[in-house]
């Protein structure tokens, strides 16, 4: 296996000689997976904690639904997203297809219910504790979901961190509806998938490496935050 | 004391400043204003044709070409969907049937190289050497040996097809056996290949371009059979009125042209010319 | 202090006293944890609400405090049926009060948010509450780095900051060291001052001796005796009350 080492060789060097294609890729990918992450997490955490909290006719449902949608394969979603946007497809107009927009949406839809069930979990799990404190402080239902979300903000962090492992790792949905287009659309997954198709196991290797080490200092600053939170009892 | 401080704040803010940093460095790669969409083949994307060919183009006319690689069975469907303005593929048939569909405006011949197959140096069929594909294949049927078949859909995988239909034998009843459908592109069905010490069929392009060989080598080439020619369609506008006419028709005209031509038949790998251009009654041919 | 009371029976349409719960029973897995229970709880005195564990004055409180829907019988805030919109002028400490996860000032304004005021009155009546609790020094630290004492008088100075008619305490001084014991008995004693009903459940009679006016003494679920602290104290009228006063373990069979 002369890869792996040969990959580690390949990893540094690229990061020590400043890689300006290397750095444009991992940049794009930050920006599309954060901002899907974002998009997300504005959709799931109210969405998920209203799930805890309210009662309503099918709510079992549609927890086992979204619960169920965690496991969506990207894949899929890549596919219903570029039908979508085809220009053969409803939305075709647009013409937002293979770029960087389309590849947010795409990760977006991917995510939301990952933080949605999560999001569900942690708040209902939390609830009991808080909700007759909540009632005869007199909150209502939309000010017990608003408390309820703040008060598990740095649980939330672990659900939404989840939620970018899955945008930052995944490979097929970007690059059906991102189309891996040179200094475009492509990124560090889509990138991985070329190099490995081109034989190049090193340089997919050390891209894969790269893809690591950030997602290892993006969970170390979040493990972090919580830490700094749970000393002040804010966690 | 313990003093207030806010850790989420100031999490979401680091956050936020290496978003926009972000944002600002990849936002200069949408300042080109003039592009088009390529549905392309992989083994021109993959050879790196694209890279020597594609920058000569953009700096002659300023049109940036956004390349979507992909087999040519998907090539065929986006172009078809309208997903792009110009498609080179290499699967002439299905081609032409794009553009007697409605879907292409015209088909031209852009360059060729050819099929090999690869095997591994133990050569469990014996065809080492051979020139006869289809000789090939019935030995490798015979022997039962491990064969890697692209099974996408593809250009490769079409014109794999019809050399076992010349041969008369349908390796799909073996499939899962000796037959190996991998289902994927060219570079996942070699690595497959040189995994499984399987023979492969691959563009040449491809083959001299890849990296992870392993002890891999040519076992048939030559056969005329194994010819692969590409082609260059511009997507049509009377379906998809939002094909960018003359920027996609500048790119064809371009790459019929001599200077294209040149530029095709310059582009070397390890000392080997990898494409071989043959554009006929192109405007650039005049 | 009676004017105030005849006030709040016919006048004051928005008030929740007299708070009066009539024939009120709860059961739960075939035990009855309350039974037939009927009280009235009027004026601005402190009421001790003793009985042993498991008498049921946990939940007779939760069913006054409409968060618990009793299986029969009625509970009336100042003659109508309890609503969300009164709620607020009731305040119940809990045993193990919630800090909400950010600082006591803010676990302050949330509760006047929750009620109404703006802004400007919320920081204006957080602080008074605070430093009427003696907690003002403490006012940026996260709540739940306060100690238990200290988050028992949080507690209690959120529920009066937003000005009750009556509070409900649970136990709250168990656990507690005697400094902080009358640090809270004196908050209970200040709210009753300010014209706030006081009902505490407690199970130090010494404690309930200091600061009841009144006491209601539960057993299995039914209230056995209500009446003036004093004559509770000095002469209990049933075996029960008087078993549970000389903290013998009552029926005990004879060994």
């Amino acid at each position: 296996m002369q890869d792996f080492g040969a990959a580690f060789g390949e990893a540094f060097r690229l990061v020590a000689a400043f890689d300006p294609d290397l750095f444009e890729i991992i940049a794009l990918s930050l920006r599309v997976s954060l901002l899907a992450v974002f998009i997300a997490a504005a959709v799931g955490l109210p969405l998920g904690a209203t799930l805890a909290v309210a009662r309503f006719p099918g709510r079992g449902g549609a927890v086992v639904f979204f619960n169920a949608l965690m496991g969506l394969p990207p894949v899929v979603v890549g596919l219903v997203v570029y039908l979508l946007f085809s220009r053969a497809g409803p939305l075709g107009a647009l013409g937002l297809l293979y770029t960087v927009t389309a590849m947010i949406i795409a990760q977006a839809v991917l995510v939301t219910p990952i933080i949605a069930a999560l999001t569900r979990q942690l708040i209902e799990d939390m609830k009991p504790e808080y909700e007759e404190q909540l009632r005869v402080l007199g909150a209502g239902p939309f000010a017990m979901v608003m408390t309820l979300l703040w008060d598990a903000r740095y649980s939330l962090l672990t659900a939404v961190l989840a939620g970018f492992g899955r945008a930052i790792a995944e490979v097929g949905a970007v690059i059906i509806v991102g189309g891996n287009i040179n200094h475009v659309t492509r990124v560090m997954t889509t990138a991985i998938a070329l190099e490995t198709s081109k034989g190049d196991l090193a340089l997919a290797l050390a891209l894969g490496i790269i893809l690591v080490a950030i997602a290892l200092v993006v969970n170390g600053l979040v493990m972090g935050l919580r830490d700094t939170a749970k000393r002040m009892g804010y966690a | 004391m313990i003093r207030i401080r806010k850790p989420l704040l100031t999490g979401l803010v680091a956050a936020l400043v290496i978003f926009a940093s972000t944002a600002t460095t990849t936002t200069v790669s949408w300042a080109a204003e003039k592009f088009i969409v390529l549905q392309s083949t992989t083994s021109t994307a993959n050879s790196g044709l694209y890279d020597h060919l594609l920058p000569i183009f953009t700096k002659k006319t300023g049109i940036e070409v956004r390349v979507v690689a992909v087999g040519t069975g998907q090539a065929l469907k986006n172009a078809a969907n309208g997903d792009g303005d110009v498609l080179l593929v290499h699967a002439k048939p299905a081609e032409e049937k794009f553009v007697a569909d409605g879907f292409g405006v015209e088909r031209f011949d852009v360059m060729y190289n050819d099929f090999v197959f690869v095997g591994p140096p133990s050569d469990p069929a014996g065809i080492a050497g051979t020139k006869d594909a289809v000789a090939a294949l019935k030995k490798i049927a015979a022997a039962k040996a491990p064969f890697a078949s692209r099974g996408d859909n593809s250009g490769t995988h079409k014109k794999e097809r019809a050399l076992w239909k010349a041969a008369g034998i349908d390796p799909t009843q073996q499939s899962g056996a000796w037959y190996r459908e991998t289902g994927s592109g060219m570079g996942a069905t070699l690595n497959a290949a040189v995994g499984m010490n399987a023979y492969a069929m691959t563009d040449r392009g491809t083959w001299i371009s890849f990296k992870n060989r392993g002890d891999f080598t040519i076992t048939v080439q030559g056969d005329k059979d194994l010819f692969n020619q590409y082609g260059v369609i511009l997507v049509n506008p009377k379906r998809h009125p939002h094909v960018k006419v003359a920027e996609g028709q500048a790119f064809i005209d371009w790459v019929l042209s001599q200077e294209g031509q040149g530029a095709i038949r310059s582009y070397k790998l390890g000392g080997q010319q990898l494409f071989f251009p043959n554009a006929k009654g192109g405007p650039g041919n005049m | 202090m009676l004017d105030r009371v005849r006030m709040s029976e016919t006048e004051d349409h928005d008030g929740i006293l007299p708070l009066v719960g009539a024939g009120i029973s709860v059961r739960r897995n075939g035990r009855n944890l309350l039974d037939n229970v009927s009280l009235t709880f009027d004026g601005p005195a402190i009421t001790a609400l003793l009985g042993s564990n498991g008498a049921g004055k946990t939940m007779l409180l939760r069913v006054l405090a409409n968060l618990v829907e009793p299986d029969t019988g009625t509970v009336q805030w100042g003659g109508r049926s309890p609503d969300a919109a009164r709620a607020p002028r009731l305040g119940f400490v809990f045993q193990k009060p919630v800090m909400l996860r950010r600082s006591v000032l803010a676990n302050m304004k949330y509760v006047l948010a929750a009620v109404g005021h703006d802004r400007a009155s919320r920081t204006d009546r957080a602080w008074k509450a605070l430093r009427w609790a003696s907690l003002d020094r403490l006012a940026s630290t996260p709540a739940r780095l306060l100690s238990g004492g200290e988050q028992q008088r949080l507690a209690i100075a959120r529920v009066m900051a937003t000005e009750p008619e009556i509070m409900f305490l649970d136990e709250p001084s168990s656990g507690l060291d005697l400094a902080s014991t009358a640090l809270i008995e004196m908050l209970m004693r200040g709210a009753a001052s300010r014209g706030t009903k006081v009902v505490v459940v407690t199970h130090d009679i010494a404690q309930a001796r200091r600061l009841a006016d009144d006491v209601i003494f539960l057993h299995q679920g039914q209230v056995l005796e209500h009446g003036p602290a004093d004559s509770f104290f000095d002469a209990p009228k049933s075996k029960q009350a008087r078993d549970y006063l000389a903290g013998r373990i009552p029926d005990s069979p004879t060994l």
